[in-house]
C-alpha cells in the first residue's frame, strides 16, 4: 500500500511534528518502505491467537488508594521551561 | 601499582575489601582514564565531584568492614537513566538542560550499595539505533579498529557509550537497556558481556522509556562473572514498577558453578539467516563443539516465527514509543522551541517536537501514530501483538520440550563503519537486531557473550537465550562458554 503525501501530512500532524511540505514526499517514502517491511505480517495465521498484552503472566499489583506523595511544587516546577506563579505557562489556549 | 582500570568488578570488590588499595584510588585511575579518553565520545557528563564524594563514602564502609560487593566499585550510568541533579536526557536535544530531582530506582539501588558514579554515558536517541548515530551527543566510537585501518566503528547501539566505557576501561561495569538488542548488540561490538534480564527483573522506574512492554535495564561488563554481580545488585521487586516482579533475587554469582553436564542446548534452525557472513556461522558452530565438549547436550530446535520478529517489532515498539514520547510538550520539562508571534498551543507542541526529536526518533513517532490510528489498529497493532504471542509460544514450546538454553550468533556482522549505514534504508539498520530481537519480544533472558575474532581482528559474539526468571542457569552455562572460548582481547589503545 503506497501511502501518499496527504497520509504523511496527517500522521504528521497527529504526532504533533512539524514538518515542511517539501520533506512530506520524502517522508512518505520512508513510510512505505518500514510498512512494506511489516507487510510480511499479513503471511502469519493469527487465527484463534489472543493479541499479547503482557509478556509474563502476572497479575498487576494493587495498592492501598491512598496518598503516597505530593506537596512538591518547586519540584515539579523545576524542570518547566516557563513556570509562573506555581503554574506551568504556555502560549494562550482560549480565544 | 598495577593498572587498576584493568581490574574486573569482582578483582576490584576483592582488592578493595583486601586494603591492596582504596576506594577514592580506584577512581581516580577511572577519572584519569575517562579523561584521556574524549576521543571515544563514551561520556557526555562526567560526574567527578560525585565520584570522589561517592567514594570517601564508600572508603568508609570499606574501613568498618560493611561492604556489599559494589561498595567503592566505579561505574558509568547510561544517559537513559534519571540521577538526581545530573542531565538525564537520554540523548536527545528535547531534555536539554533537565535535571531530574531524584533517581530511577536502579541508580538508587547501586548508590546505596556503594557505588561510584563516574558520569552519565552517551547512546542513541531515547534509544532508537544500533549505532549510536542518532544522539545528540555526537557518536560514541568503538575503541576497537579493523587491523591497519583507522576507519572509526560503531560501537554499537543503543547502549554504545556503555559498551565502549567497559570495553576501554573507563569503568569497571556499566548499565544499559535493551529494548530490541541495545544491551547485546553493542557487547558483541566491543568483545564485553551484557545481559538482557527477563522482563520484570529489574525495574523500569525513572528509566526514559522508549517501549515499556520490551524495555529491560541489565549490566554491561567486563566477564560473566561480573555481570552476574551487577544483576543481582540491579535487580529486585520495586513497588513504583507494576510490572516488576515480586520474585526472590538469588546469588547469580554462586550459581557460577562451570558445570553444565547435562543441560540441554538449543540450536534454532531459523537462525540460519541467508546472506550470513560464513565467520558468524563458523563461530556459532563453534560455540555450540564448546558446549558440547562441556558436557551440555546440543539438539537442533525450530522457532517457527522467528522469520516474523522484526516485522512485529517495528509495530509494537513505535506504537509504545509514540505514547510514551507523547509528554515532551515542551510544557514540563526540557526544551521549548522559540515560538512566532500568534503562535498557540498547537505551534508550541509541533515546533518544540519538530526541532527536539532527531529524525530516526521522528519517523519511530510517526510509524507509531500510523499504525495506531483508525483503521490501522487492528490490521497492524493487533497483528502484531497476535504475531507476538506466536513467537512467545514457540520459545514456550522449546522449553517444555526441556531445552535449558537456546544458542545463536548475538548480530549478523562484526561492527561496521561510523557513516557507512547513511545511506541506507533504515529498514537495514533494523537487520541489526535480527538474533536479539526476539528475546525481548518473548519477555526472555538473554547474554551475550565474546567469543572470538573476525579476520580484520574484530570481537564476534555469541548470544544464549535462557528461560524465564532463570538467569542463574544461563549465566552458568554462558560462563562455560566463556571460558572455552577463552576470549581475552582487549583493543590496542590508540585514544
Amino acid at each position: 500500500m503506497a501511502i501518499d503525501t496527504d497520509t504523511a501530512r496527517k500522521v504528521a500532524r497527529l504526532a504533533r511534528i512539524r514538518v515542511e511540505e517539501e520533506r512530506l514526499p520524502a517522508l512518505a517514502r520512508e513510510f512505505d518502505a518500514i510498512l512494506g517491511f511489516i507487510e510480511q505480517l499479513n503471511e502469519v495465521d493469527v487465527e484463534g491467537v489472543e493479541p499479547m498484552t503482557s509478556v509474563t503472566p502476572m497479575r498487576l499489583k494493587r495498592r492501598a488508594d491512598v496518598v503516597t506523595d505530593g506537596d512538591r511544587q518547586a519540584e515539579v516546577l523545576l524542570n518547566a521551561p516557563e513556570a509562573r506563579e506555581g503554574f506551568f505557562a504556555v502560549p494562550k489556549v482560549v480565544e | 601499582m598495577t593498572d587498576l582500570t584493568k581490574l574486573t568488578l569482582a578483582q576490584a570488590r576483592d582488592g578493595l575489601r583486601a586494603k591492596d588499595f582504596t576506594a577514592p584510588e580506584l577512581t581516580e585511575a577511572y577519572l584519569a582514564a575517562i579523561d584521556a579518553a574524549d576521543a571515544l565520545n563514551a561520556f557526555v557528563h562526567k560526574t567527578p565531584e560525585i565520584a570522589r564524594r561517592q567514594a570517601g563514602f564508600a572508603q568508609t564502609r570499606l574501613d568498618m568492614g560493611m561492604s556489599p560487593d559494589l561498595c567503592g566499585i566505579p561505574m558509568g550510568i547510561k544517559d537513559l537513566f534519571c540521577t538526581t541533579g545530573v542531565p538525564s536526557q537520554a540523548a536527545s536535544r528535547i531534555l536539554d538542560g533537565f535535571r531530574p530531582p531524584y533517581d530511577s530506582t536502579v541508580t538508587e539501588l547501586l548508590h546505596k550499595q556503594g557505588a561510584v558514579m563516574l558520569g552519565k554515558l552517551n547512546m542513541d536517541e531515547f534509544a532508537m539505533g544500533s549505532s549510536n548515530e542518532t544522539s545528540t551527543y555526537g557518536n560514541a566510537v568503538n575503541p576497537w579498529r579493523r587491523q591497519d585501518d583507522a576507519t572509526p566503528l560503531t560501537p554499537g547501539g543503543s547502549s554504545g557509550g556503555s559498551a565502549a566505557a567497559v570495553a576501554a576501561n573507563l569503568c569497571a561495569a556499566a548499565t544499559g537497556t535493551d529494548t530490541g538488542g541495545s544491551i547485546r548488540q553493542p557487547a558483541a561490538f566491543t568483545g564485553i558481556v551484557g545481559i538482557k534480564p527477563t522482563y520484570g527483573r529489574v525495574s523500569r522506574w525513572g528509566i526514559i522509556a522508549f517501549a515499556s512492554s520490551l524495555d529491560q535495564a541489565g549490566p554491561m561488563t567486563k566477564d560473566v562473572r561480573d555481570a552476574a554481580i551487577l544483576l543481582r545488585a540491579m535487580s529486585g521487586h520495586d513497588s513504583k514498577d507494576s510490572t516488576s516482579a515480586d520474585l526472590p533475587v538469588p546469588d547469580f554469582e554462586a550459581m557460577l558453578t562451570g558445570d553444565i553436564r547435562g543441560k540441554v542446548i538449543g540450536i534454532p534452525r531459523e537462525y540460519r539467516m541467508d546472506g550470513m557472513p560464513e565467520e558468524i556461522e563458523a563461530l556459532w558452530h563453534r560455540g555450540a563443539e564448546m558446549l558440547r565438549a562441556a558436557g551440555a547436550e546440543i539438539r537442533d530446535i525450530s522457532l517457527p516465527h522467528t522469520k516474523y520478529a522484526l516485522p512485529a517489532y517495528y509495530v509494537i515498539a513505535p506504537a509504545e514509543a509514540s505514547s510514551n514520547l507523547a509528554r515532551y510538550d515542551g510544557v514540563r520539562f526540557g526544551r521549548r522551541a522559540r515560538l512566532a508571534q500568534g503562535d498557540g498551543i498547537t505551534e508550541m507542541y509541533e515546533k518544540t517536537r519538530a526541532e527536539g526529536f532527531g529524525p530516526e526518533v521522528q519517523r519511530r513517532i510517526m510509524v507509531g501514530t500510523y499504525v495506531l490510528s483508525a483503521g490501522f489498529y487492528d490490521a497492524y497493532y493487533n497483528r502484531a501483538r497476535r504475531v507476538r504471542a506466536l513467537i512467545k509460544r514457540d520459545f514456550d514450546q522449546v522449553f517444555a520440550d526441556g531445552i535449558d538454553a537456546i544458542l545463536t550468533p548475538a548480530t549478523p556482522s562484526a561492527a561496521f563503519g561510523l557513516g557507512e549505514m547513511a545511506n541506507a534504508d533504515p529498514v537495514q539498520m533494523y537487520l541489526n537486531d535480527v538474533f536479539t530481537v526476539t528475546v525481548n519480544l518473548a519477555g526472555l533472558p538473554g547474554i551475550s557473550v565474546p567469543a572470538g575474532l573476525d579476520a580484520r581482528g574484530l570481537p564476534l559474539g555469541l548470544q544464549l537465550i535462557g528461560r524465564p526468571w532463570e538467569e542463574g542457569d544461563l549465566l552458568n552455562v554462558a560462563h562455560s562458554l566463556e571460558r572455552a572460548a577463552g576470549f581475552v582481547a582487549k583493543p590496542d589503545r590508540w585514544w
